[in-house]
C-alpha cells in the first residue's frame, strides 16, 4: 500500500478529537481538552509532513494520487465519493493550515485557560481543522463544498462562542448569511460544470477543460469567484469579517487570518485551467476587484482604534492582494503570499491576543502604550510580525508582496499596470497603518491607567499592572516569527533554482502556469520602488505617531474611514428599507394576491363549473331520455360518417 | 308512389306487397294513437293495433313460430297486464296532454326522433356491410329454403338452434323469469302491521315535505 | 317471392321513432312503458328481417329472447307502478323529481 493511501488520516486526526471531545470533552476538562486536540491537530500535521516526503520522492508528473474511501452518492449520471486528492496543491494548503492550527490549538490553552466553556472551544476548533482539511484535500466539486459548509458552520461557532453577549450572536449570523451567499455561486457554478462534463471529479474536470465552452467556463469562474468573495472577504462581501473580531482572538488568527478565509483564494487557484480558458474579462474582474478591495481596507485600517479591527481591515486587504494575483494569472504568487500571511498574520492576531490578554481584555489602542516594557517577547514578535507584512526586505512579506507586484507589472495591459499602481499605494497604506498599531501599543507613554472598567473577552482577577503571557502563548509567537522571517526562501526570485514553490506547483496548475522571464533588472527594480514605499509609509507613520498624543491625529482619521466607509450603514439602509418594502410586496401582494388567488382561483372555476353543471341534473326522467336520445343521435351520425366515409 | 311500388312488383308477389301495405297502415295508426291518445286505454287498444301488425308482417317473413308466440305473449298477456292495472290505477284519469311544464322538451324530443328516423334510413340505404352485416353471415341454419333442398320446419329450426347454439341464454331467461316472478309477489304482497305503520308514517313526511315545496314555490 | 327487407327495416325506424317520440312526450307513467313495448316491437321486427335477409335463424332465436325479457320486464315495471300508485294517486313522471341535482 503505498504511503500515500494513508491520506485520509489526515482529516480523521481532528475529527477524532472532535468526536472525543463530544462526548467526553467535559470529563476531560481543562487543560486535558485542550492538550488532545493540540495533540490531534499537531498528529494531522505529522502526517501531512509524511505524504510530503513521500511526495517528494515522486516525479513531477506523478505526484497526484487519489485515495478513495467510499462511494458516497450515485445517482442517475452522478457519482460521487468519499476520496481524498493528494497534489501539490493541496499537501501545501494541509501543510500550513495543520502547522499553523496547531499551533494556535497550543496557544488558546493558555488564553482560553480561565473560560467556562473551554472544552467546548477545543471541540470546535477541531471540527474546523477537519472541515478545513477536507475542503483542502477532498478531490470532487461536492466535497469540497462539504467542507467549505463546514469552516462557515464552524466559523459561526466560534465568532458566536460567547453567544451572551449580543454583539457576538449578531456577529455570527452577518458572517453566515453573508458567506451564504456567496455559497450560491458555489452552487451554481457545480451544477453547470456538471451539465457541461457530466462529472464532478476534478481530475476529470480539469482534464476536459478544452470542451468547455467559453460561456459556461466564465460563468462558472465568476461564479466560484463569487463563492470566493463570499469566504474570503472581498468587496461587496467583506462586511462581515470585521464584526467576526467579536470572536476569541485565536478564532481570528485561525479562521480568519491563516486558513478559513484562504479558502476562497484555493478555490480559485484549483480550477484555474478553467479560469484559463474562460474568458480574459473574467481573471481582468477579479483582479480589480482583488485591488479595490485591497485599497478600500487599507484605508479604513488606516482610522480603526481597535487592536483587532486594524488586523481585520489588514486581512482583507491581503487577501484583496492574493485575488488580485490570481486575477493577473498569478497562481503561483498568490499561494505563496497566502503560506507567508498565514504566517505573520497568525503571529500578528496572536500577539494582539497576549497585548489583550495581559491587559485585561482591553483592545483599544489609544488606551495602550509603552507595553515594550512589561510584554518583551510578545513585542519582539510583533515587531517581526510588522516588519513582515509591510514588506520590509528580508522578511517573509516582501518576497511574496513583491511576486504579486511583479506578476500584475509582467502582465502588460493597461489593467495590469493599474494594478499595480493599486498595490504600491496599498502597499504603503499597510506599512502606515501597522507602524501606527505598533507605536500606539507598543511605545510612547503608557496610557493603560487612565482606562475605566473593561469588561471584555475573559475577564479574571489579575493584577493591575499588564504582564507577558504564560508560555503556552509565546511559543507560538516565537515560532511563527521565525517563520515570518524565513519564509520568504520558499520561493526567491533569483531564478529557477530558487523557486522552490513555483516548480512545487507546477503540475497542479499545468497549463494555467505562466512562468515569466522577467528580467532580473527589472524584479530589482520593482522591489526597490516597493520597499520604498514601504519605507515611506513607516516614516509617515513615525512623524505623526511615535510620540505624539494619540489624538492630535485627528486629520489623519477621517470620520468616514472610521466607519468604514459607511459600507455598513448603506447595507443597512438598502436591507433596511427598499429590502423591506420588496420583501412585503412579495409576501402580500405577489404571495397572498398571485398565487393564493391562483390556486383559490382554480378552485373557484372547479366549483363554478360543478354549479353550473349541476342544472342538468334536473331529476326529471323525460330530460333524461331526452338526454339518451341525443346521444343514439350522435352513435348513428358517426356510424353513418363512417360508413360513408 | 305507384311507380316504386311497380318497381317492387316485378320482384314480389302482389299478395306481398299488399299484405305489407296494409299492416304498415295498421300498424303506424296503431303507434300513432298509442302516443296521442288521451286516455290511456285507447292507448292500451291502439297497441294491440301494432302488436298484431307486427305478428302478421313475422308470418310473412315466415317466422311462423314467433309470430304465434308474438300473439300469445304479448297482445294476450301483457297489453291484458296493461288494462289490468290502468283499471286498478283509475281508469277516468286523464293526462293533460296539450301542456308540457318542462322547457323545450317536446321542440327537442320531435327533432331527436326525426334525426333518428332519418339516419337509420340514410344506414340501411347506404347498405354497407357495416349495416348489414353480410361479410360476416354464416348461416346458422337455412331460413328459406334453397332451390332443390328439403324446406325445414320453421318450428324445428328454430328450436334446433336455441336447443344447441343458444342453450345457456335459453337457459338463464328462465331464470330471469323465476326472478320476475318473485319480484311481482314481492311488490304486490300484503303488508303487515308494522310495514303499514311506517308506511303511514313516511307518507305523513312526505306530504309536509310536498306542502312545504308547495309553499316555497 | 317476397318484399325486399328495406321496406320492413324502414316501417321498424318509423315504429321505433314513434315509440321514442312518445316517451319524451307523454307524462303518464303507464303510457311511457306502452312506447318502450312500442319501441321493443320495432327491434324485433327488424331482427326478423335480419334473419331472413341473411339466411340466419340466430335472428329469430334473439327475438324469442327478446320477448321474454320484455315480458318479465312488463311485470316487474307494472309492479312498481302499482307500489307507487298506491301512497301517491296521480303521479306522473314529472312527480319523481327528488333526486334533482
Amino acid at each position: 500500500m503505498e504511503t500515500l493511501d494513508a491520506l485520509w488520516l489526515v482529516p480523521a486526526f481532528p475529527l477524532a478529537g472532535a468526536l472525543v471531545l463530544l462526548v467526553a470533552g467535559r470529563r476531560l476538562g481543562r487543560p486535558w481538552a485542550g492538550w488532545l486536540a493540540t495533540l490531534m491537530c499537531a498528529g494531522a500535521f505529522a502526517t501531512t509532513v509524511v505524504m510530503f516526503a513521500a511526495m517528494v520522492g515522486l516525479e513531477a508528473e506523478e505526484r497526484h494520487h487519489v485515495t478513495r474511501l467510499f462511494d458516497w452518492i450515485s445517482v442517475g449520471g452522478l457519482d460521487l465519493h468519499v476520496a481524498f486528492l493528494a497534489d501539490p496543491l493541496s499537501i501545501t494548503m494541509a501543510l500550513f493550515v495543520t502547522g499553523v492550527g496547531s499551533l494556535i490549538h497550543l496557544y488558546s490553552i493558555g488564553y482560553m485557560a480561565h473560560d467556562e466553556r473551554f472544552p467546548t472551544f477545543f471541540l470546535y476548533l477541531n471540527l474546523f481543522a477537519f472541515s478545513m482539511l477536507t475542503l483542502v484535500l477532498a478531490d470532487n466539486f461536492v466535497l469540497t463544498f462539504l467542507g467549505w459548509e463546514g469552516v462557515g458552520a464552524c466559523s459561526y461557532f466560534l465568532i458566536s462562542f460567547w453567544f451572551t453577549r449580543e454583539t457576538a450572536a449578531v456577529a455570527g449570523k452577518k458572517a453566515f448569511v453573508t458567506n451564504r451567499i456567496g455559497d450560491f455561486g458555489f452552487m451554481v457554478a457545480t451544477f453547470l460544470l456538471f451539465g457541461a462534463v457530466g462529472s464532478l471529479d476534478y481530475l476529470d474536470v480539469f482534464a476536459s477543460t478544452e470542451q468547455l465552452a467559453t460561456g459556461t467556463a466564465t460563468a462558472v469562474g465568476l461564479l466560484l469567484f463569487l463563492g470566493a468573495a463570499g469566504k474570503s472577504a472581498q468587496l461587496p462581501l467583506l462586511v462581515w469579517l470585521p464584526d467576526a473580531m467579536e470572536g476569541p482572538t485565536p478564532v481570528s488568527a485561525l479562521i480568519h487570518a491563516a486558513t478559513m478565509v484562504t479558502a476562497g483564494v484555493y478555490l480559485l487557484c484549483r480550477v484555474a485551467p478553467i479560469l484559463e480558458v474562460a474568458d480574459p474579462a473574467t481573471l481582468t474582474t477579479i483582479g480589480l476587484v482583488g485591488g479595490a478591495t485591497a485599497l478600500f481596507a487599507a484605508l479604513v485600517a488606516c482610522a480603526q482604534d481597535d487592536i483587532k479591527r486594524v488586523l481585520a481591515y489588514s486581512t482583507v486587504s491581503q487577501l484583496g492582494y492574493m485575488v488580485l494575483a490570481v486575477g493577473t494569472g498569478s497562481f503561483v504568487a498568490a499561494i505563496f503570499h497566502m503560506v507567508t500571511h498565514a504566517f505573520f498574520k497568525a503571529l500578528l492576531f496572536l500577539g494582539a491576543g497576549s497585548v489583550i490578554h495581559g491587559l485585561h481584555d482591553e483592545q483599544d489602542m489609544k488606551r495602550m502604550g509603552g507595553l515594550r516594557k512589561w510584554m518583551p517577547v510578545t513585542y519582539a514578535t510583533f515587531l517581526v510580525g510588522w516588519l513582515a507584512i509591510s514588506g520590509v526586505f528580508p522578511f517573509a512579506g516582501f518576497w511574496s508582496k513583491d511576486e504579486i507586484l511583479l506578476g500584475a507589472w509582467v502582465k502588460g495591459d493597461a489593467t495590469g499596470y493599474l494594478l499595480w499602481g493599486v498595490g504600491l499605494l496599498t502597499a504603503l497604506l499597510t506599512a502606515y497603518y501597522m507602524s501606527r498599531q505598533v507605536f500606539l501599543v507598543f511605545f510612547g507613554e503608557p496610557r493603560c491607567d487612565d482606562r475605566g472598567d473593561a469588561a471584555g473577552e475573559n475577564a479574571h482577577a489579575h493584577a493591575q499592572k499588564p504582564h507577558e503571557s504564560p508560555l503556552t502563548m509565546t511559543i507560538p509567537l516565537v515560532v511563527l516569527a521565525a517563520l515570518s522571517v524565513l519564509g520568504g526562501a520558499l520561493n526567491l526570485p533569483f531564478g529557477k533554482p530558487w523557486l522552490f514553490l513555483e516548480k512545487w506547483l507546477e503540475p497542479s496548475f499545468g497549463e494555467a502556469l505562466h512562468a515569466h522571464d522577467a528580467s532580473g533588472s527589472l524584479k530589482f527594480g520593482l522591489a526597490a520602488v516597493a520597499l520604498a514605499a514601504a519605507v515611506a509609509g513607516i516614516a509617515v507613520a513615525y512623524a505623526r505617531w511615535y510620540k505624539q498624543r494619540p489624538d492630535a491625529n485627528a486629520a489623519f482619521e477621517p470620520v468616514p474611514l472610521r466607519r468604514a466607509l459607511y459600507l455598513d450603514t448603506a447595507y443597512a439602509a438598502f436591507f433596511g428599507g427598499p429590502g423591506r418594502w420588496l420583501a412585503g410586496k412579495t409576501a402580500y401582494v405577489v404571495d397572498a394576491k398571485v398565487v393564493d388567488g391562483a390556486v383559490n382561483g382554480v378552485a373557484a372555476i372547479v366549483r363554478s363549473s360543478g354549479t353550473q353543471l349541476r342544472k342538468l341534473q334536473t331529476g326529471y326522467v323525460r330530460n333524461y331520455a331526452l338526454g339518451i336520445t341525443a346521444g343514439i343521435v350522435l352513435l348513428l351520425a358517426w356510424t353513418a360518417f363512417r360508413v360513408a366515409g | 308512389m305507384t311507380a316504386t311500388l311497380g318497381v317492387l312488383a316485378a320482384n314480389a308477389s302482389n299478395v306481398d306487397t299488399g299484405v305489407f301495405a296494409v299492416c304498415a297502415v295498421v300498424m303506424v295508426a296503431g303507434a300513432l294513437g298509442v302516443v296521442f291518445s288521451r286516455h290511456p286505454v285507447h292507448s292500451a287498444l291502439s297497441l294491440v293495433a301494432t302488436l298484431l301488425g307486427v305478428a302478421v308482417l313475422f308470418v310473412a317473413q315466415e317466422a311462423h313460430f314467433l309470430a304465434a308466440v308474438q300473439v300469445i305473449v304479448y297482445a294476450g298477456a301483457i297489453v291484458v297486464l296493461f288494462l289490468f292495472v290502468i283499471m286498478l290505477v283509475g281508469v277516468d284519469r286523464e293526462e293533460d296532454i296539450d301542456d308540457e311544464p318542462l322547457r323545450g322538451q317536446r321542440v327537442v324530443g320531435a327533432a331527436l326522433g326525426l334525426a333518428v328516423l332519418f339516419l337509420v334510413i340514410a344506414l340501411f340505404q347506404l347498405g354497407s356491410s357495416w349495416v348489414t352485416g353480410e361479410e360476416s353471415v354464416r348461416g346458422a341454419a337455412q331460413v328459406t329454403a334453397a332451390p332443390g333442398v328439403e324446406p325445414v320446419e320453421n318450428v324445428e329450426q328454430l328450436g334446433r338452434s336455441l336447443f344447441t347454439d343458444f342453450l345457456l341464454p335459453f337457459e338463464i331467461t328462465g331464470v330471469l323469469l323465476v326472478i320476475a316472478v318473485v319480484g311481482a309477489v314481492v311488490l304486490a304482497r300484503r303488508l303487515t302491521k308494522e310495514e303499514l305503520a311506517e308506511l303511514r308514517a313516511a307518507e305523513l313526511v312526505e306530504v309536509n315535505q310536498d306542502l312545504q315545496e308547495k309553499v316555497e314555490s | 317471392m317476397t318484399l325486399g327487407g328495406e321496406w320492413y327495416l324502414g316501417l321498424a325506424a318509423v315504429i321505433f321513432t314513434i315509440g321514442a317520440i312518445g316517451l319524451l312526450y307523454r307524462r303518464n307513467v303507464l303510457v311511457m312503458f306502452m312506447c318502450v313495448e312500442l319501441m321493443l316491437n320495432a327491434v324485433n321486427l327488424s331482427f326478423v328481417t335480419m334473419a331472413r335477409m341473411l339466411n340466419d335463424v340466430g335472428g329469430q332465436a334473439v327475438v324469442f329472447f327478446v320477448l321474454v325479457v320484455a315480458a318479465a320486464e312488463v311485470v316487474v315495471g307494472l309492479g312498481i307502478i302499482v307500489a307507487i300508485y298506491r301512497r301517491r294517486v296521480g303521479a306522473t313522471a314529472d312527480d319523481l323529481h327528488m333526486l334533482k341535482g
